[in-house]
This record gives C-alpha cells, structure tokens and sequence, in this order.
C-alpha cells in the first residue's frame, strides 16, 4: 500500500469525490440558506487533481490571504479535512451571519462565527461521506488560520505527498449574493482511502 | 528578475537578480550562497527523508536530496564549494490540529533535517527564521546575501 501514488487511486477515488462533491455541496447549501436566512445556490462542483505546480494558479497566486479550517476525522475512517476560502469571502460570509458592524476577520467574534460556517460546511460534506458509505466519521474541533494560501495549503500538500507530487480538491462555488468559492480538500490515511472504496462497493 | 521557486522545486541565481517562494507553511525554503560570487540558489522541502519514503523520484522534495541537488545545481552555475553559507526559514506549524503526531511536528521536522544535511555537507548555517505558526513569503538576494520574510499581518524581517 505504501506505494500507492494518488495517480493510481485517482480514477475511481475521483469519482467517489465527485459523488461527495455534489451531494456535500448540496447539503452544504441548504444548511447556509437556513443558517444565513437568504437564498443560496451553487454551481456544479469540480474535482480537480493538480500537481503542486499548479496551486498557486488555481487559488490566485500562493500569498493570497484565506481562511482555512482544518479539521482531523476520526472513528471507521482518519484522517484531516481542510476547508479554505479567500479572506473577502469569508468576510463577506461574517457580515452575513453578524451584521456590517464586522469589519475584519480577525476579531474573536468574527472567528468564531467563522469556526462555525466553517463548521457547517465541512459537516455537510462529512454527512455526505457517512451517508454514501456509511461510515462513521467523526469530526475534531475545528482550528482555525488566517495566512497565506500556500502556508495553509503546505498543510494537505505534504500529506498527499508522501504519495506523490499532486493533490486532490473539490472546488465549489456557492452563491448568495456574491460568489463563494470554497476549495475542500480530504485526505484520508491511506488505509481509509481502501476503506472509502471498499464500502461503495470498489475493490483495491 | 525574480525567479520562482514553487513547492518541492529549486531553482539557482545570480547577481542582481532574486529568488522566491510564496507562502512557506510547514515547508522549509533552504537557501546556498557563495558571498564571493554572488551566486545563490533555493529549495523548497516539504519532507524531512527521501528514504523513508518509495515515490522519491521528485528529490526537491525532500530535505536529504534537495539540498544535495542544490547543491549540485549552485556548484554547476559556479559557486565556489568552500564559500557557500546557508540561510533557512519556514518550518511553521499551521494548524494544532492532527491524528498523527508526524504531521502534527512536520514542519519542526522539516528544519531539524534541513540543519542536519547542512552540518553533513559542512555548510555553515548563518542565519534562520523557522518555527512558530505563521506562513512566510520569503525571497533571497545574492547581491546582498539578505534574505527577507514576509509574514500576514506582521512586520517584514531581514536575516
């Protein structure tokens, strides 16, 4: 198992992702509807493998301030998930949740408010994953960063690669009034990426 | 010119002009500098060991063989071997969050290697700016032989 690169696992992991991309993306609309009490669309997610080339590229440039929420799973399946967007958007979603008078994310109101968007998202996906899976999974406290993009992103990188030099992200954008674009990514510990398979039915 | 460098890459310099790497995490940026003729070059590490580890064949990556192909890489542009020094940053730790204490101390790990392969190839470390859990955008001057670090929110810094 220990030389499995994400190429190998890709094809049929992508389409799983692809699955959890869109119903987590789903879910994760409903909840910020209710949550925000507005409307709220989305587009169709992207599953994107990218080499660690690319990065910089796909989130406009590696020294560009967001907020990622980094999160370790535990139970049937382990391993770390990471919800990142751009410092506007995660303002713009602050201003939402607790009126104009937030006027940057640095305040501890405007992080825990932030903790818990971050919270909702990441738990629609996570329900999306149990409930195709049927797998229990169980999420860590949430912690939080504000820095710049390749600093966050270093995080998940180094884990894909032990596997090699790419690494594997939903892309969503979520609509309100403005775009939200969120990039999601998991790693799951290489035996639970067997376990995701093996449960939908995949043989490895 | 600014040459960049990205993640697990490296890359040589020269003169006036600088090398980079945007938004070091937990990842080290290892710079080589001969004072003398001005000629530099970076890596960005993002592992301690090349050899606990089978898909190696991207040696960038690894502190071990990065600062060994640097190495190389800086000799052939033609440094001069008994002139180099060494400048690292970057090693943060992002997040407190993780299962696995490894990931958890990675960029701790990535900076404990870094100075062990320099101490190997008896390169002196003249300065270093590692540790603690901010990102670093970090860019290398040959001319100058300074080495600035910028950081989100907090004040730039030259080693």
């Amino acid at each position: 198992m220990s030389g499995m690169t994400v190429g190998d696992m890709s094809a049929q992991y992508m389409d799983v992702l692809k699955e959890l991309g869109n119903i987590g993306a789903g879910n994760a609309t409903t909840a910020l509807a209710e949550l925000l009490q507005c409307k709220v669309d989305m587009n169709v997610p992207q599953v994107k493998l990218i080499n660690f080339s690319e990065i910089g590229e796909l989130i406009g440039g590696e020294d560009q301030v967001m907020a990622g929420v980094y999160l370790a799973i535990q139970k049937d399946i382990t391993g770390s998930i990471l919800f990142l967007v751009k410092e506007e958007v995660a303002l713009h979603l602050v201003k939402k949740l607790m009126g104009d008078y937030a006027q940057d994310i640095y305040g501890e109101m405007e992080q825990s408010a932030l903790k818990e968007i971050s919270n909702i998202i990441t738990g629609a996906y996570l329900n999306a994953l149990s409930t195709m899976t049927g797998l229990r999974i169980e999420p860590s406290v949430p912690d939080l960063t504000i820095d710049m993009a390749g600093a966050i992103l270093s995080v998940p990188a180094i884990e894909f690669g032990i596997m090699g030099d790419e690494m594997l992200l939903i892309q969503s954008q979520i609509y309100d009034e403005i775009a939200i674009d969120g990039f999601f990514i998991m790693v799951p510990d290489v035996d639970s990426y067997v376990k995701i398979l093996n449960s939908l039915g995949i043989t490895v | 010119m600014e040459i960049k460098v990205g993640m697990a890459d490296l890359n040589v310099c020269s003169g006036t002009d600088s090398i980079t790497t945007l938004g070091l995490g937990s990842c080290v940026g290892v710079v080589l500098w001969d004072p003398q003729t001005k000629i530099c070059g970076m890596v960005h590490v993002m592992l301690p060991d090349s050899t606990s580890i089978r898909n190696n064949t991207n040696v960038a990556k690894f502190a071990d063989s990065g600062i060994e192909e640097l190495l190389k890489r800086v000799l052939a542009k033609g440094a001069k071997r008994q002139n180099l020094v060494s400048k690292i940053a970057g090693g943060a730790k992002m997040f407190s969050v993780n299962n696995k204490s490894e990931m958890l101390s990675i960029g701790d790990r990535n900076v404990e290697a870094s100075i062990k392969k320099l101490k190997e190839l008896k390169i002196p470390l003249k300065a270093q700016d590692t540790g603690d859990t901010y990102g670093r955008t970090v860019t290398f001057y040959p001319e100058t032989g300074q080495y600035h670090i910028k950081r989100v929110g907090k004040e730039n810094k030259i080693i």
